[in-house]
């Protein structure tokens, strides 16, 4: 009786999470652009979709910025963390602090923040150049604020996985590297990167992600000229009925569901295999 | 590895830039006139916006509460299922919120509008049409919807770790089902509850999204009122700066309060 209560439960439970997104994977198959009533099969939003402009920009826009800042977070983040696990108790508290501050504050206030930040830089660069060069140079917001904004978010998830694999590796290891003969430079990239690849690997994982996934920074801090696909699909949404958003969805649901299997069945394996 | 130190200033250096410098930014021009003077008059007029504040901190402690009702039993079921039934359930739990949350927030928009499928159907079925988008409940439940997983993930992995044994010799030892849980299950699931809440009640008091898509024009939130200082038509970074800064207020003293609940918890389990 009990079994059947919480089966029921469940049951309900994923009816309430999935049936939105069900609804919507139909309705991308719809003929017409209702959005109530199903009129006819058709494969015709997906063609549109591969032929919008804007949305394949955008797509390539944001894998672009997820790929640079993730590497570019995990670099700095890893040799910095490094330098952390080295610190003492106090100094490191204080950078931890400001290590959680991304993590804990609400996005919109990260968000504004930034932006903030960015356009001032703008407008002394601007006025810099105009008063002492005398060049009319009118830099904006673009690209590379998108790039510095999601470095920043990132950097914390990168040192947070990769602190713990530090703890957990015998300090020795490099000492003894050293011992034999290598360089600094030498133990780090022969001992100590190995040893804590997997905590760099996930972190850069959990950076990508989020990058990719970013939205409400991404859109305080991209300016007009430079959007990715989640500032791309709310500009979509702010609009007229489109079932392109439909087809979108479902191709999502799709890669995630098929990343999730994947990254799922494989660390099984690899803990059978020790 | 001693005296390796020097390896985490590019990532100090950064961190000061491009993370608190910002948010003294905000304090900053929350205090500033546009000509770059001192003023409070950006913190006064907030008190003309008081009633958005309200309407916000009650949609979001509602939003948490559903959460924590609907998220609670679900962790619970989840944790005592069996290995591989836990495994599944929880990529189930996980697999929406990889998904963007605007296209999971405009599926409900398609559901709830006034033309839309739940509408359709009720008119099928010889119903009256319901007024569902653009109300406080839509809002609620986009809310709901995009942060359940946030509440069932930290609940689930504090009572996976709760012993079986523990409910066990609570029943043996004569406590009924209602004193089995809140003398036992609810005390020994504390900490996961307070991380639910937050995970839940951050990102819920600070929408703009779901109020926008969700709620219309007649229910802006903190995060749309910011937003709009910022990039919408009114462009007043200083004005913007205020609201936030009294928004990161209001969460730091309620986060305190319900830390506090924490650690009040903590030392009654220990006696």
């Amino acid at each position: 009786m009990k079994k059947i209560g919480s089966k029921i439960y469940l049951f309900l439970c994923f009816l309430f999470l999935y049936a939105p997104i069900l609804v919507l994977i139909i309705f991308s198959f719809n003929q017409s652009k209702n959005r109530a009533n199903f009129t006819g099969f058709t494969l015709k939003w997906y063609r549109d979709l591969f032929q919008n402009e804007l949305i394949m920009t955008s797509l390539r826009n944001t894998i672009v910025v997820a790929i640079i800042s993730s590497l570019v977070a995990t670099v700095i983040g890893t040799i910095a963390a490094i330098g952390i696990s080295g610190m003492k108790k106090r100094a490191k508290g204080i950078v931890m602090n400001i290590t959680y501050l991304p993590v804990i504050n609400p996005e919109i206030i990260t968000g504004v923040s930034t932006m903030l930040l960015l356009v001032l830089i703008c407008n002394t660069i601007t006025q810099l150049a105009a008063s002492i060069f005398g060049v009319q140079l009118k830099l904006e917001l673009g690209m590379w604020s998108v790039l510095i904004s999601h470095i920043t978010f990132c950097l914390p998830y990168i040192i947070l996985n990769v602190l713990p694999k530090l703890r957990q590796m015998d300090p020795h290891l490099y000492e003894a590297a050293i011992d034999l003969g290598c360089s600094p430079v030498q133990a780090f990239f022969k001992v100590v990167v190995p040893e804590i690849m997997p905590g760099i690997l996930s972190g850069c994982l959990m950076a990508f992600t989020f990058s990719l996934d970013d939205f409400i920074i991404t859109y305080f801090t991209s300016g007009s000229s430079f959007q990715t696909l989640p500032v791309t699909i709310y500009s979509m949404t702010r609009m007229k009925i489109n079932p392109q958003i439909n087809a979108l969805s479902a191709i999502m649901f799709v890669v995630v569901l098929v990343l999730l299997l994947l990254t799922n069945v494989s660390p099984s394996k690899r803990t059978k295999r020790i | 590895m001693k005296g390796t130190t020097k390896t985490a200033i590019p990532y100090l250096v950064w961190s000061v830039v491009f993370t608190v410098i910002p948010m003294l930014l905000i304090v900053v021009f929350a205090f500033t006139t546009s000509e770059g003077g001192f003023t409070l008059d950006n913190i006064s007029k907030i008190g003309k916006y008081s009633n958005i504040y309200v309407k916000s901190i009650n949609l979001a402690v509602i939003a948490t509460l559903v959460c924590f009702l609907i998220g609670y039993p679900l962790a619970f079921i989840i944790s005592r299922a069996s290995e591989r039934a836990q495994k599944n359930l929880l990529l189930l739990i996980m697999l929406p919120m990889w998904m963007s949350f605007l296209l999971r927030t405009y599926a409900w928009m398609t559901l709830l509008e006034n033309e839309g499928i739940i509408n359709t159907l009720l008119t099928q079925l010889g119903f009256e049409p319901l007024q569902m988008i653009n109300t406080q409940g839509a809002v609620v439940l986009g809310m709901v919807y995009n942060y359940l997983p946030f509440m069932v993930l930290p609940l689930y992995s504090i009572m996976v770790k709760i012993d079986k044994s523990v409910i066990e010799a609570a029943q043996d030892l004569g406590a009924s089902l209602l004193h089995v849980f809140f003398r036992v299950l609810l005390p020994l699931s504390v900490p996961g509850i307070i991380s639910g809440i937050t995970m839940v009640f951050v990102p819920s008091i600070s929408t703009f999204i779901i109020s926008r898509l969700l709620g219309g024009g007649s229910n802006m939130l903190i995060g749309d009122l910011i937003e709009q200082q910022f990039l919408g038509g009114t462009y007043n970074p200083y004005l913007g700066s205020a609201i936030s800064l009294v928004l990161m207020v209001i969460m730091l003293l309620i986060m305190g309060i319900i830390n506090s609940q924490d650690s009040d918890e903590m030392e009654g389990m220990l006696i």
